[in-house]
C-alpha cells in the first residue's frame, strides 16, 4: 500500500469530478432537494418528516454514490486505464482506497449540505449531536461507494452497472426499516435484514434523533464501517491484473 | 547464448474459447523491434502476455528474467495499448501528473514526456477534445514518464502525420540507443524499414524473425510486403 498512489488516485477523481460541473452540482445539490421535497410532502400530515427524514438521510448518500462509483469504476475498466494502473506499481487497495477518498470527500460536502437544509431550514429535531449525523451520512456514502465497486465487477456496459442498483440498493431500502419498523418484519425478512449494511445506517440516524446517547450509534457505525472494509476488500478480489 | 531480455516459450493463448496463440516461442533482441503483420493475427494479444496482463493458457514469459506482469518489473516496462488508455475528461498535463505520481516519477519528467510527443501546445486541454492521433501521442507519453527498460507499443503511430511518424520512430530508436529494448507492432508494412529487427506475424505464428534486409534478401524480395507473402506462399 502506498500513500502517494492512494492520494494521487484521489486528487484526479476529484479533479474529474469538478471539471463535471453538472455531475458535481447534482451531487451537492439533489440530496438537499429530495429532503426538502419530503419536507414539504409530509408538512401538514403530522411528525412524519421527523420520523423518515433521518432514515433518508442515510438513503440518499449511499444510493447517489453506489451509483456514481459503479458507472465511475466500468468507465476506467472499459477505457483501458483500469489495466495500464494495474501494470504499473499500484496497489489495488490504494487504487480503491483513492476512490473511496474522493467520494468520501465528495459525501462529506453533499451530507454536510443535506443535514444543514434539514436542521436550520426544516426544523428537523435532532437531539444527538448534529456532526454525528453528518459522520453517519458520510460512512453511509463510503458504504455505496464500496458497494458500487464491487458490483462494477460484475457488470460489462454502463447499461447492466445501472441495473444492479435495483438488485442491490433497493431491497436493502425496503427492508431498513423506513417502511415499516424492522421489528414488525417476518422472522425470516428481519433475520435478513439484520446482516444488510443499510438497517445499522438507518439505526443509527434514527438513535441520533431520538436519543442523545451515542454508545448505540457508535455499534451501528461500526458495523457499516465493518461492511466498508468487507466490500473494499473482496471489490479488491475482484480487480484482476490479467484479464481474458 | 546470451539471455534475452525477453523470452517467450511455448505460449499459449485462448479468447473466447478460440485458440489466438499456440505454442508460441520467441526471444527478443535488443534494439527497436518490429511486430508486423495483419489485423487480427494475434499482435496485441503477444503484446499483451508479455507486459503480463493477458490471460495465458500455457507456456513461460520471462522479462528481465523474471516472470512477466511481476512486481518487480511493473516500474520497468512501459505498455502503450492501441486505444488512448487516458482519461478524456483532464487535460494532457493532468493525465501526466497523475501517471507520474503513480509510477513515482519526478515532475520535471512530466514536460519533458511532453515535448517528447510534440504535445507542448496542448498540455492545457482537455484529451477528449484533442483528435485521435494527439490521444495517442499522450497515451505515449504516459509510458515515457519513467524511462522504462522495455517499452511495448500497440500501434502506436496509426493514423499520425508522416512527419510525427517519422519523429516518434526517431524518438524510439533514441530510447533503444540509451538502452531500453522497445517493442512496436504495427498492421503498416512499410514500417518495416524503420525497425532494427521484424516480427512477421500470421495467424498466431511468427513465421520471420530477423532484420528486415535478412528476411527480404532470404524470401528474395524487394520489400517485406512482398517478402511477408512470399513467406506465406511458401509455407502453403
Amino acid at each position: 500500500m502506498s500513500t502517494r498512489v492512494t492520494m494521487a488516485v484521489a486528487v484526479r477523481v476529484l479533479t474529474q469530478l469538478r471539471r463535471d460541473h453538472r455531475t458535481m452540482a447534482m451531487l451537492l445539490v439533489v440530496p438537499a432537494l429530495l429532503v426538502a421535497l419530503l419536507w414539504w410532502m409530509f408538512k401538514d400530515a403530522g411528525p412524519v418528516f421527523d420520523r423518515i427524514g433521518p432514515a433518508l438521510m442515510a438513503l440518499f448518500p449511499f444510493i447517489i454514490m453506489f451509483l456514481v462509483t459503479s458507472v465511475t469504476t466500468l468507465r476506467e475498466r472499459s477505457s483501458g486505464t483500469l489495466e495500464r494502473l494495474l501494470a504499473m506499481p499500484m496497489g489495488k487497495l490504494d487504487f480503491l482506497l483513492g476512490y473511496a477518498l474522493a467520494f468520501g470527500v465528495v459525501a462529506a460536502l453533499q451530507s454536510a449540505l443535506a443535514v444543514a437544509v434539514s436542521v436550520w431550514f426544516l426544523d428537523l429535531d435532532v437531539v444527538g449531536p448534529v456532526w454525528l449525523l453528518c459522520v453517519v451520512a458520510i460512512v453511509d456514502a463510503v458504504l455505496g461507494t464500496a458497494l458500487g465497486l464491487f458490483v462494477s465487477a460484475f457488470a460489462q456496459t454502463e447499461f447492466q452497472a445501472v441495473q444492479f442498483m435495483p438488485v442491490v440498493v433497493i431491497p436493502q431500502i425496503l427492508l431498513c426499516g423506513l417502511l415499516i419498523a424492522r421489528e414488525d418484519l417476518p422472522d425470516t425478512l428481519h433475520a435478513i435484514s439484520d446482516v444488510l449494511p443499510l438497517s445499522y445506517a438507518v439505526d443509527a440516524m434514527e438513535h441520533l434523533t431520538r436519543s442523545s446517547s451515542t454508545g448505540e450509534v457508535w455499534a451501528d457505525l461500526a458495523v457499516v464501517a465493518a461492511f466498508v472494509v468487507g466490500g473494499l476488500a473482496v471489490g479488491a478480489a475482484t480487480l484482476r491484473r490479467r484479464t481474458p | 547464448m546470451m539471455k534475452s531480455p525477453v523470452e517467450v516459450t511455448g505460449l499459449t493463448v485462448v479468447r473466447g474459447g478460440r485458440p489466438v496463440l499456440t505454442d508460441l516461442d520467441l526471444r527478443l533482441q535488443d534494439g527497436v523491434t518490429g511486430l508486423l503483420g495483419p489485423s487480427g493475427c494475434g499482435k496485441s494479444t503477444l503484446l499483451r502476455a508479455i507486459v503480463g496482463v493477458q490471460q495465458v493458457a500455457g507456456g513461460s514469459i520471462t522479462v528481465f528474467g523474471e516472470p512477466a506482469g511481476s512486481r518487480p518489473l511493473r516500474d520497468r516496462v512501459g505498455y502503450v495499448t492501441q486505444a488512448a488508455s487516458v482519461y478524456d475528461d483532464l487535460t494532457v498535463a493532468e493525465n501526466l501528473r497523475f501517471f507520474a505520481r503513480v509510477l513515482g516519477a519526478a515532475d520535471d519528467r512530466i514536460d519533458a514526456a511532453i515535448e517528447a510527443v510534440d504535445l507542448g501546445r496542448y498540455r492545457d486541454q482537455v484529451v477528449g477534445r484533442l483528435s485521435g492521433g494527439q490521444r495517442s501521442r499522450a497515451s505515449l507519453a504516459v509510458a515515457l514518464l519513467n524511462d522504462p527498460d522495455l517499452l511495448v507499443l500497440d500501434e502506436p503511430t496509426v493514423g499520425l502525420d508522416p512527419v510525427l511518424r517519422r519523429d516518434l520512430w526517431q524518438l524510439f530508436h533514441r530510447l533503444a540507443d540509451r538502452g531500453a529494448v522497445v517493442l512496436v507492432s504495427s498492421h503498416v508494412m512499410d514500417e518495416a524499414e524503420r525497425c532494427d529487427r521484424l516480427l512477421l506475424m500470421r495467424e498466431g505464428a511468427i513465421i520471420a524473425d530477423d532484420t528486415p534486409a535478412a528476411i527480404k534478401s532470404s524470401a528474395g524480395a524487394d520489400d517485406v510486403e512482398s517478402a511477408f507473402l512470399h513467406l506465406v506462399e511458401a509455407a502453403a
